[in-house]
């Protein structure tokens, strides 16, 4: 028995009406009743499915919710409409707490009222009323804003009580070079009790102004979700959209695109190694790492005109190509940098007061991690192996092996070596496609959509799977653009991995774990 | 004591060894400037305060940039701090959202006089790809008045050094 047909007996006998509709490649779709939301949470959760993104879309008379779940590399995308009017349906956060933020965002920008949930606030602060919705139809894009948007105030955070617990608030302005977000410490001496985490800062209405864009310009903005994810979140959205238009982009242009994404992992990867050696005060990595990570940058410049390969790959492809030279240059980048690492993992590893600090320090354990689902290093650090270009492969990874990394101890230490071996990993699957990038075009002319032709899009971005759900309207327009990064799963589990440890460690904890912001404030 | 000074003596200085950098040519003309105006109209040190208010965090990695061992930038008397009321310069990035709006103009006003406000990438000098919106006020100058502008997307940490040598040379005018 599959999966999924063991799942469909498990709703059918709990009595609950399922219809296939079809699939959205990889996934299966099937539609349930509103009112069996909740129960078909619980049945999933029961049978080991993992809550992977939700979501909603305003189709008029009615509005209709997205559950995207994943077992054993199946996708499954569960349905459910409610009347517009009133728009209610049973909370899935009791069985998936991870579907809580995701829950509160779509009841702020949808007015979907998640019954049963955490009925706080999450997406809006004061930019517009309780009563508006900016993912209406006939919301306007500019809204009607305040003269000055007041500061987020009233938000009923979880208080503080007894004797010797203080509070510390820190944020939205951090003390370093970073995004803005507001984080809530209840402590004991220098002990952390609780952390509450309060985002939204930049939220910047990625998703509304989507909408009526074509394909090349919805590339760009998924470009910039994230910037540190532009290569994932980018290759996601384009991925969706050639799949809602009936097309795929050809084997070179597949290729580049994994050349693309694995440098970005290791871009990113080698930038925060050497974080969280700065976070405890080990400068002489911070800089060597440093130095690794801007050499990097310097040859994507020079062979891919952008630092960050920002707007590289496009709708049907990729726009830029390598020639012999350049990729003998980029093999020969390879050997260094693996050299180099040798050494620098080498002295990090001796390193005894390195090591006092990192082992141990935030643990997260893989109860959690998997109550939460965490992606990339941050479930791998803590038992959750999924990697999509290996359970649920997609060109060019359909042919290719990739090695799993996965451990338990779930600390920073564990963060820190399980970005460590992801590197290697990276480093090899670079070296095979360079070795093996076939002869074709890299890019194809997409064919206009018809009018709501949809696509998901699932790739591996470098902080985990990433999903982006894209619905065309009429003449090739955006109507409907969902991307979610794979921060929106960790983010929560960062609330337990400081709880017991003291408040100086936080920065090495987040460090460790560097959820993006803008990806989920969105 | 005397055993400690010997082990010291005997021992040396014991860095890790460094690849030797190759310092771009560029760089260090426009740096030797900053450092130059710096030390004349700043006693030697310049700090930023950074502020994102609503950026992607493209701009941000490239601002990080500026401290790797390349650029160097404390080199040339440039500080990045950790509070407005240490700063002299605002560099802002993003458009400015809304959710921010109210948290950029308290770090402005928290900010002592003279100072100078930096735009930096092309969201916060003209709202880039996210534009006004609902929830986006847009460029930085439709909040705080801004001084210099540093356009691309992100501009690279060579753009952001000849951004900065151009708000010091704004300084003579306003002080
Ligand atoms: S200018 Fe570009 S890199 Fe900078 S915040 Fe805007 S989109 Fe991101």
């Amino acid at each position: 028995m599959t999966v999924l047909s063991e799942y469909l007996s498990a709703l059918n006998a709990a009595g609950i009406e399922t219809t296939e509709t079809g699939s959205l490649t990889p996934a299966s779709v099937w539609r349930i009743p509103a009112i069996a939301w909740e129960r078909a949470a619980e049945l999933a959760k029961i049978r080991g499915w993992r809550w992977s993104a939700g979501w909603g879309e305003d189709l008029g008379e009615r509005l209709q919710i997205n559950a995207l779940l994943e077992r054993e590399g199946r996708y499954l995308l569960l349905r459910a409409e409610v009347p517009a009017e009133n728009p209610v349906l049973p909370s899935q956060a009791l069985h998936y707490p991870a579907a809580d933020r995701s829950e509160r965002h779509t009841r702020d920008l949808l007015g979907i009222d998640f019954e049963g949930g955490d009925g706080r606030r999450w997406t809006r602060h004061h930019a517009w009323n309780e009563t508006e919705h900016p993912l209406r139809k006939d919301f306007p894009v500019g809204g009607e804003p305040p003269e000055t948007t007041p500061p987020d105030h009233d938000y009923p955070f979880v208080a503080a009580q007894g004797a010797g617990v203080y509070e510390i608030p820190v944020g939205p302005v951090h003390a370093g070079i970073i995004e803005p977000g507001h984080f809530r410490f209840q402590a004991v001496g220098e002990t952390i009790l609780n952390l509450e985490e309060r985002l939204g800062y930049v939220h910047k209405g990625i998703e509304k102004i989507a909408e009526g864009r074509d394909a090349e310009g919805l590339a760009r903005l998924a470009g910039r979700v994230s910037g540190d994810t532009t290569v994932g979140h980018a290759w996601a959205a384009c991925l969706a959209m050639e799949r809602a238009c009936g097309v795929e982009a050809p084997e070179r242009a597949t290729f580049l695109r994994a050349i693309l994404a694995e440098r970005e992992r290791i871009a990113n990867h080698l930038g925060d190694l050497g974080a969280i050696c700065n976070d405890v005060a080990f400068a002489f990595a911070h800089y060597q790492f440093g130095r690794l990570r801007e050499d990097w940058l310097r040859t994507q410049r020079a062979l891919f005109g952008h630092r960050l390969l920002m707007d590289r790959i496009v709708p049907g492809g990729v726009n830029v190509d390598l020639d012999k030279a350049a990729t003998d240059r980029l093999d020969a980048e390879l050997n260094r940098l693996g050299r180099e690492l040798d050494t620098l993992i080498d002295i990090c590893d001796r390193n005894t007061t390195l090591g006092d600090r990192l082992y141990t320090t935030g643990r997260l354990t893989v109860k959690t991690a998997a109550a939460f689902g965490c992606l990339g290093y941050v479930g791998r650090c803590a038992g959750q192996g999924f990697d999509a270009r290996r359970d649920a492969p997609y060109p060019p990874y359909d042919q290719l092996t990739v090695k799993g990394v996965v451990e338990e101890a779930g600390d920073v230490a564990s963060r820190f070596w399980v970005r460590y071996k992801e590197i290697c990993v990276s480093l090899r699957l670079l070296r095979v496609l360079l070795g093996r990038l076939p002869e074709s075009d890299i890019r194809t002319e997409l064919p206009p959509p018809p009018a709501g032709a949809e696509g998901l899009g699932i790739v591996e971005g470098w902080r985990g799977e990433i999903v982006t759900y894209v619905r065309f309207g009429d003449d090739g327009r955006i109507d409907r653009f969902f991307p979610r990064d794979p921060s929106w799963l960790n983010w929560p589990a960062l609330e337990r991995i400081v709880l017991e440890n003291i408040v100086p460690d936080f920065p090495v904890c987040n460090k460790s774990v560097n959820g993006s912001y803008s990806g989920v404030d969105l | 004591m005397l055993r400690q000074y010997l082990k010291m003596l005997k021992t040396g200085i014991k860095t890790e060894p460094v690849r030797k950098i190759v310092r771009d040519p560029d760089v260090e003309r426009l740096g030797a400037e900053v450092k130059r105006r710096v030390d004349r109209d700043f006693a030697g040190s310049l700090a930023i305060r950074e502020v994102d208010a609503g950026s992607c965090n493209g701009c941000e990695l490239e601002i990080h940039a500026l401290n790797n061992v390349y650029y160097d930038v404390e080199r040339f008397g440039v500080h990045f701090v950790a509070s407005p009321r240490h700063a002299d310069v605002l560099l802002v990035t993003g458009p400015v959202s809304r959710n921010m709006e109210a948290a950029l103009i308290r770090t402005y006003e928290a900010t002592p006089d003279p100072k100078w406000v930096i735009a930096c990438g092309d969201c916060a000098v003209c709202g880039g790809e996210f534009g006004i919106s609902y929830v986006s006020c847009g460029a930085v100058e439709n909040v705080i008045p801004v001084d210099v502008k540093i356009p691309g997307c992100p501009p690279s940490p060579a753009v952001l050094l000849a951004g900065i040598l151009e708000a010091l040379g704004k300084v003579r005018k306003k002080k």
